[in-house]
């Protein structure tokens, strides 16, 4: 479970810098975003982890189950979460930066302290989306070798021949643990965005 | 590389195998897509109609499958069956475990176009003499299917990328195909990327277009 919330967490970081990237950044730097970001859109995130297990290791880098895992998500959650920052940045109004930028912050600050806290008000409610969306990737882990829940359940019943009880027990917690974060996320917000 | 040894490398004629895998991905997915988009605008119907009855039986169902991984799902559907007695092919249970999980998807987006219709547009309709019917083909339609297609084509995309993992109950689709080659070739960096590209080709087009038509309409 840890893996999802960790590629969830990179996800985030190199999101937003991709949507900064794309839409800040010089010709190349834009275009490397934009290749990104189609690329983690457009194909299963099935195929993005196998090309980090196998594809990588054609040129002798084997990478352990755990960090395929978490790049193979975190490449695909960063593409997901550019675009979705993209769209808040958009919706910020342009006199925003403006006004904080006359009041004499630099750039890095009126990012960090103007923008990117209203765009993570506007983006909360697709965030929290993509973090179910995270956990539930999180089990194609089991197909590469590494075992978190799902995994771990594969093992249990390739041992026993019990396939379907063990499952379904699994299937019971997923829905348990999304069920749980939606709360936790809604109480969350309540707290955070309340006045 | 000698014709004794088992690995070849790949073939031109392995282009043709692809291929033929990516059609099956194509079938299983339009298959999933069309059906389950038919159940879904049932079941969004239902849902917006019958709103707290709905949102506790068949709501509390289709939350179901939103809420457990589709590769937890496909694999419980594999092995049910067995246990009551037939089996099922691994395409059979595949497209029906994605007719579900699309239809449990489009329900939420159906249940927002028919939210996204203004009650008071839905009231002038029925004054005007529009049957409930009328009223749903005539004004609920078009103006929902407008606030809603984007997401629409949101849903139908991410299927169409899922059904990669109908692979694991052996059904030879695209990304199976890939595994099969590797094992073949033991060159998986190239094959990844030409399936890679296989399914960005696939995928691509449509969300530029669905893209456009937002854009599109959102002038209007």
């Amino acid at each position: 479970m840890e893996i999802a919330v960790l590629a969830m967490v990179v996800g985030i970081v190199l999101g937003l810098g991709l949507a900064i990237m794309r839409m800040q950044g010089t010709r190349p730097l834009a275009w490397f975003a934009v290749g990104w970001i189609e690329l983690a859109r457009n194909t299963p995130a099935l195929l993005q982890l196998f090309f980090f297990g196998f594809g990588l290791g054609a040129f002798g880098l084997h990478l352990s189950p755990f960090l395929i895992v978490l790049f193979g998500l975190s490449f695909n959650n960063a593409g997901y979460l550019a675009e979705t920052f993209r769209g808040g940045f958009n919706a910020i109004p342009a006199t925003q930066t403006r006004a904080a930028r006359s009041l004499g912050m630099t750039q890095s600050q009126t990012y960090i302290r103007i923008i990117i806290p209203q765009v993570f008000r506007l983006v909360y409610h697709p965030l929290t989306n993509q973090m179910v969306w995270s956990v539930l990737m999180s089990s194609l882990a089991m197909l590469v070798g590494f075992r978190e829940l799902a995994g771990e359940t594969q093992f249990l019943a390739s041992k026993t021949y019990r396939i379907f009880e063990f499952f379904l027990v699994t299937a019971a917690i997923y829905y348990v643990i999304v069920k749980l974060f939606l709360a936790g996320a809604r109480l969350l917000s309540w707290r955070l965005f309340r006045y | 590389m000698g014709s004794s040894s088992v690995f070849t490398s790949f073939q031109f004629s392995d282009f043709g195998f692809l291929i033929e895998a990516a059609g099956r991905t194509l079938l299983i997915s339009v298959l999933a897509i069309s059906i389950g988009t038919v159940f879904g605008c049932i079941f969004g119907w239902i849902l917006s109609v019958a709103r707290i009855v709905g949102a506790v039986t068949l709501g509390a169902v289709l939350d179901v499958f939103r809420s457990v991984p589709l590769l937890i799902q496909l694999i419980l559907f594999y092995n049910f069956f067995p246990i009551i007695g037939f089996n099922l092919s691994p395409f059979e249970a595949g497209t029906i475990v994605l007719i579900f999980y699309t239809s449990s998807l489009v329900a939420a987006v159906a249940r927002g176009g028919i939210d996204a219709v203004p009650e008071i547009t839905r009231r002038a309709a029925r004054s005007l003499g529009l049957s409930y019917w009328q009223d749903m083909r005539y004004i609920v339609w078009p103006i929902g299917l407008r606030a809603v297609l984007p997401s629409w084509a949101g849903v139908a995309l991410g299927v169409l990328k899922d059904s990669a993992l109908v692979s694991v109950l052996g059904y030879v689709e695209l990304l199976r195909a890939s595994q099969i080659l590797i094992t073949r070739t033991q060159e998986p960096f190239l094959i990844l990327i030409i399936v890679g590209i296989f399914y960005f080709s696939l995928s691509f087009p449509i969300s530029r277009l669905t893209a456009r038509l937002e854009r599109k309409w959102h002038y209007d």
